[in-house]
């Protein structure tokens, strides 16, 4: 593990840096504290912080930038002719990659030499097998070519991580120096040192940027890559889900309609569930409830909300299903054919949106101020009254925001459907039936041993872009509504 | 203007309408009303004055039961209205508080239209038979609130939209058209302007022909305006209760006279 | 009053009677009153329907079926099996001989067949031999051997499988659980806990008894050791800056913004970023803890930073105003004062967000960690973090998803497992709050 080495040696000379500083201040100003102006830690930290920032951002930046430079040399290395038909130079580099992977693998087994690794061009037949021997992982006969990127691909990377080394430790040693150089009793070492600090805030707090772009980018760069493979119509309006396993073939049926069909139904039956019990469990919380019954019954609901999906889904799968199958199915009405169903996912889904809808309606019923609920009551209207007629439809904003964001994470919600709704993509109207829905077949696309390249990995980007999009204008949607509506009463 | 007889002042009937004895009020362990015994009479405005936290709102809310919507408030003592005990375990306070409207410190409209505002009491208690009628009522109950004129072209506008006076003579109207017999005013006119003031003044002044009116004012000039017989409250107690002439020129108990000075509140 | 007052129905009767309307709509009180207390009720039903569905499927998972069979090998018999060319069979003969003897001891008389043995218990005779090639020492004395059933005799136990759904099989015939039977009389099968299922490893598609939790226990060991290692100094970090230092500008705003809408945003994306990010983009290792953690630390973090900015909130200005007069850089006033005080609010928000990564499990589908059979603890630390692992989630899913019925029971077991380590985490967390809320 170099690297783990390299940054405990950049540590190691941010300490020095550190002790150094300190020991230099303390004696510039003759052991006397009070001359300095800032205590004398913020002198040590400031080396040790010069010394280690730059250095590990160096690092971070370079590790990386370097895949991208090596990709593009290697990707130019290879001749069109070598990409053969219905394949593409993505896949092509996965190969090198691999082939690469391999030879690393085949010199640390012993299986080759490090200059054979480097240098072998001659017997091409041998290679494959060799690889293999070694223990390596490869989908086809590896081509010249490929041997030629391999190599050059190793011999960049592993020049890189020289150089990066070199790189690093001299910016670590560099830093070290300047900041034990400034460190004299009058330097304002404490006003630098928060400064850093204040900085390294910004970037803690810039992270949740970063992830957003990074989900966004990812998204979007393979969507892209999607649809230059798969037309994007196809996707968006095809009634047929039905992709082929061989993959790279282009038999594959790729569209969405039946997965968002079904991913709608399985919420719907979900709300059905969740909205009247939750909304009604919240109105006797806030209305009727003595403090003993809340104090036990809203955390016992809570419950329900900390239990994790794949609870639920081994539930729907194991305990809902067969049960419905025994009210529904051949032995009873004949609906149903097996416990996989919309109708499953959607109950059990229903019930893990319960505590959800509740909490936060519960929430919004006691943001309307009493003096709506008194104006209600001293004309003569029952409590009930007063909760229809007024309290309810002025806390209706709200709770279209909540039913908006249950909604919104009933769509994507993963394990209870993967486990409970079932494989077959359907338009149907049954819920009895099977269905599947964009996240089941997010996971079902990305866990197969697929190549990233093909068309059938590469749609679950497609699918993850279209449930991203849909569940974030329901929560930006449903945020403002909710906002709107705390200011009303604020 | 207004479609209601007009008696003159001084021949208001002096019948006994509400009629409290003894009645004792604790929140939790604090006693916050005691022993207090009053009657309140018909077509007559009462005011209830005495400095914060002296129990005045509290007592004004027993007479409809609101406090019942307060768990830990617990009410003894008789308040007999026309001659029933409302705290009488048969008496349902939804019938009751039909009976003894009320209206609040702070303008409330229920976010709905103006016409569902004053339309909703009616409704609930099922006044009208049909939708005439119950425009009927409507109009009846905004002309009594004195603010037909202002909003006869938008009755389905929100009722949350109109200025703060406006708003209080909404609720002023909605209390009004469930045909109360009583109206209880928590300070009114607290959060209103001296303009919007006025007029909701004035207006009290007309509803007492058909009501017996209670109303609870932090003002001393205001009780003096409107009010016919003035109660002093001071720390829970009722501490004079007589003709607003008397209590404001010629009070008996020297925590009256220091009050009305300014000495006390 | 005018003619339309008479017609409305203002005929007040004494308060004491309830008239029919009134009547009529206390009835519609109490009937709402009602559904609200049965939606609740409904609420608790699911509840405890799902405690009891757990608890009866997942408790057999902790038992399991033994054989308990005395054995004695002497140098003479161990010199002999060696010498044997199938010397596992050599040793399951002397096995079956030593079965039979007990059998007869007990003055039971029943008739088996080496193979049905092998159905019970596996290949016996690897055992042994095994066991006596690494202890030498024992040959000739008395040793007692637990050897666990096979998990279809297992299942007959807990009523998995009864004789009447039972057919001969390659994995069980009928007239087995005739010597099962047999064995029970005898006091040789016993059910004993299944430590194994607790501290042992995954095993092949086609032996659910031998599955065990413990390999990947730890894995979501070192998963959470990431998550918290970044997402707690991340998260107070961002909360400090958003709560203490940022001006109201549109940088501030974007990064609220994103703050929300990340806490909102569906956990399989972030299996898919994980996946674009790490694994396509970066090349780090397939179903590595490593990976996994870092995908958990973007997904929790944004509700660590909602809890952490909540408690810092609840610190009163006073104290930020005391620390600044006694002449306390602003940095100083928040990491000496606010941020001690603001700890244990910071704490209960951290483990409460950390039993929530605990139990994710769609991000992990994604990166691998399901499907790989987790066989082998470890070798060490840094092997911990990067070597492919699975996660208790994702094992409870991977066996959920065999063909097996006999995994479910171990699934469900599983989410015993994990249910007590998040309800362990949750204690602490209410406790926590319990012993340093401060009310100001």
């Amino acid at each position: 593990m170099p690297l783990l080495w390299l940054f405990l040696l950049v540590l190691a000379i941010a300490a020095g840096a550190f002790v150094l500083a300190r020991t230099r201040v303390l004696t510039l100003s003759g052991q006397d504290r009070r001359s300095l102006h800032s205590l004398p830690i913020y002198y040590g930290s400031n080396a040790a912080m010069k010394s280690a920032v730059p250095a590990l951002l160096m690092l971070v930046l370079w590790l990386l930038a370097q895949p991208f430079y090596v990709n593009k040399t290697v990707s130019d290395m290879i001749p069109d002719s070598a990409i053969v038909e219905s394949s593409s130079r993505n896949l092509v580099l996965a190969e090198v990659r691999r082939a690469a992977d391999g030879l690393d693998l085949a010199v640390s087994t012993g299986g080759m030499t490090e200059d054979e690794a480097r240098n072998m061009q001659a017997d091409i037949s041998d290679v494959t097998t060799r690889l293999s021997d070694a223990g390596a992982i490869l989908t086809s006969e590896i081509t010249r070519p490929v041997l030629r990127a391999a190599q050059q691909f190793r011999v960049l990377n592993s020049t890189g991580y020289n150089i990066m080394s070199v790189m690093v430790l001299l910016i670590a040693a560099a830093g070290a120096l300047w900041g034990i150089r400034e460190t004299k009793p009058d330097f304002r070492a404490r006003n630098v040192v928060e400064q850093g600090i204040r900085a390294l805030l910004i970037a803690a707090a810039s992270i949740a940027i970063l992830t957003t772009l990074g989900i966004v980018l990812s998204l979007v760069f393979n969507t892209i890559e999607f649809f230059r493979l798969y037309p994007a119509s196809e996707f968006f309006f095809g009634t047929n889900w039905a992709p082929s396993f061989s993959g790279r073939g282009g038999a594959s049926d790729l569209g969405i309609l039946p997965l968002l069909w079904g991913t709608f139904y399985i919420s719907i039956v979900a709300l059905i569930v969740a909205v009247p019990i939750g909304l009604f469990a919240a109105i006797y919380l806030s209305e009727y409830a003595g403090p003993k019954v809340r104090a036990f019954a809203k955390p016992m609901l809570e419950v329900l909300a900390g239990i994790p999906t794949i609870v639920y889904g081994l539930f729907a799968l194991l305990t809902v299903g067969p049960l419905l199958v025994r009210v529904f199915g051949d032995d009873g009405l004949g609906w149903m054919q097996a416990g996989t169903a919309v109708m499953t996912a959607g109950l059990v889904m229903g019930i893990m949106l319960i505590p959800f809808v509740s909490s936060l309606s519960d929430d919004i019923i006691n943001a309307v101020p009493q003096s709506m609920r008194d104006g209600s009551y001293g004309l003569g209207a029952t409590q009930s009254e007063t909760i229809r007629q007024v309290v309810l439809p002025a806390a209706l904003p709200g709770i279209v925001g909540a039913i908006l964001l249950a909604a919104s994470r009933a769509i994507g919600e993963t394990m209870i459907v993967v486990l409970g709704a079932g494989a077959a993509a359907r338009l149907s109207l049954n819920p009895f039936d099977a269905m599947t829905t964009v996240t089941a077949k997010i996971v079902s696309q990305l866990t197969g041993d697929s190549d990233f390249a093909s068309p059938e990995a590469l749609v679950a980007f497609a699918l993850g872009m279209t449930l991203f999009v849909i569940t974030l204008g329901l929560n930006v949607f449903a945020l403002y509504i909710v906002r709107k509506y705390r200011e009303q009463y604020e | 203007m207004y479609d209601i007889p007009h008696h003159t002042q001084e021949t208001a009937v002096t019948d006994v309408k509400i009629k409290a004895k003894d009645v004792q009020v604790y929140y939790g362990d604090n006693h916050a009303i005691k022993d207090v015994s009053v009657e309140i009479d018909n077509n007559t405005v009462t005011a209830f004055i005495g400095p914060s936290g002296c129990g005045k709102s509290t007592f004004l809310r027993c007479l409809n039961r609101m406090n019942d919507t307060i768990d830990i408030c617990r009410v003894e003592g008789d308040i007999l209205i026309d001659g029933d005990d409302i705290y009488d375990k048969r008496v349902d306070p939804v019938q009751l508080r039909a009976k003894v409207g009320m209206v609040f410190q702070k303008p409330n409209p229920f976010p709905k239209s103006i016409y569902d505002n004053i339309a909703y009491g009616p409704r609930i208690h099922g006044m009208a038979r049909n939708k005439a009628e119950l425009d009927d009522i409507v109009e009846r109950a905004l002309r009594r609130g004195a603010i037909w004129d202002e909003v006869k072209d938008r009755l389905q506008a929100p009722g949350t939209g109109l200025s703060g006076g406006q708003q209080q003579r909404l609720c002023i109207a909605r209390a009004v058209a469930t045909e109360p017999e009583v109206l209880l005013m928590d300070e009114p006119c607290s959060a209103l302007d001296p303009i919007a003031t006025a007029q909701v003044e004035e207006l009290i002044d007309e509803l007492r022909q058909n009501y017996a009116v209670v109303i609870v004012t932090h003002s001393m000039q205001q009780a003096a305006r409107v009010s016919q017989k003035t109660a002093f409250f001071h720390l829970g107690n009722l501490v004079e209760y007589d003709d607003t002439s008397k209590i404001f020129t010629n009070p008996e108990d020297s925590r009256t006279e220091s009050y009305i000075t300014g000495r006390i509140g | 009053m005018t003619d339309a007052s008479m017609n409305s129905v203002p005929v007040k009767g004494s308060l004491t009677t309830l008239d029919a309307r009134t009547k009529k709509r206390n009835a519609a009180e109490k009937r709402f009153k009602a559904y609200g207390l049965v939606a609740i009720m409904i609420g608790l039903f699911f509840l405890v329907v799902l405690a009891v569905s757990i608890l009866r499927s997942g408790i057999p998972a902790f038992t399991q079926a033994e054989v308990r069979v005395e054995f004695t090998l002497t140098q003479a018999q161990f010199d002999e099996a060696e010498s044997q060319m199938l010397k596992t069979k050599a040793y399951e003969n002397l096995f079956i001989a030593a079965l039979q003897s007990q059998l007869e001891e007990r003055s039971l008389d029943v008739t088996f067949d080496p193979a049905a043995i092998e159905r019970l218990l596996g290949k016996t005779g690897s055992t042994i031999r095994e066991y006596f090639r690494d202890s030498p020492d024992q040959i000739g004395s008395t040793v007692t051997f637990n050897l666990a059933a096979s998990s279809r005799v297992d299942g007959y136990f807990k009523g998995r499988v009864s004789r009447d759904t039972v057919v001969d099989s390659r994995f069980l015939k009928v007239t087995d659980l005739d010597l099962v039977d047999a064995l029970v009389d005898a006091g040789i099968v016993v059910t004993a806990f299944n430590w194994n299922f607790l501290t042992g490893s995954d095993s092949g598609v086609d032996n659910p008894g031998g599955a065990g939790i413990g390999v990947s226990v730890i894995g979501s060991f070192f998963m959470m050791l990431v998550v918290l290692a970044l997402s707690l100094p991340i998260g107070v970090a961002a909360s400090i800056y958003l709560e203490e230092f940022a001006p109201q500008n549109w940088f501030t705003d974007l990064i609220e913004v994103n703050i929300s809408n990340l806490a909102a945003v569906p956990s399989i994306v972030f299996g898919i970023l994980g996946l674009a990010v790490f694994i396509q983009f970066m090349h780090l290792p397939q179903s590595a803890p490593l990976v996994g953690g870092l995908v958990l630390t973007l997904m929790t973090l944004p509700t660590i930073i909602i809890s952490t900015r909540a408690s810092l909130k609840s610190v009163p200005p006073s104290i930020r105003e005391a620390a600044l007069g006694v002449g306390a850089s602003k940095m100083q006033t928040v990491f000496h004062h606010v941020l001690p005080l603001a700890a244990p609010g910071i704490l209960t928000g951290t483990i409460i967000g950390l039993a929530q990564a605990l139990g994710e499990t769609a991000p992990l589908l994604l990166i691998g960690m399901v499907g790989f059979i987790a066989r082998a603890y470890p070798e060490g630390v840094v092997s911990g973090f990067i070597d492919p692992n699975s996660a208790m989630p994702a094992q409870i899913y991977t066996w959920a998803s065999r063909a097996d019925p006999g995994f479910y029971e171990k699934a469900w077991g599983g989410i015993i497992i994990l249910l007590m380590f998040l309800l362990t985490m949750n204690i602490i967390a209410i406790i926590l709050r319990r012993r340093f809320e401060r009310r100001w």
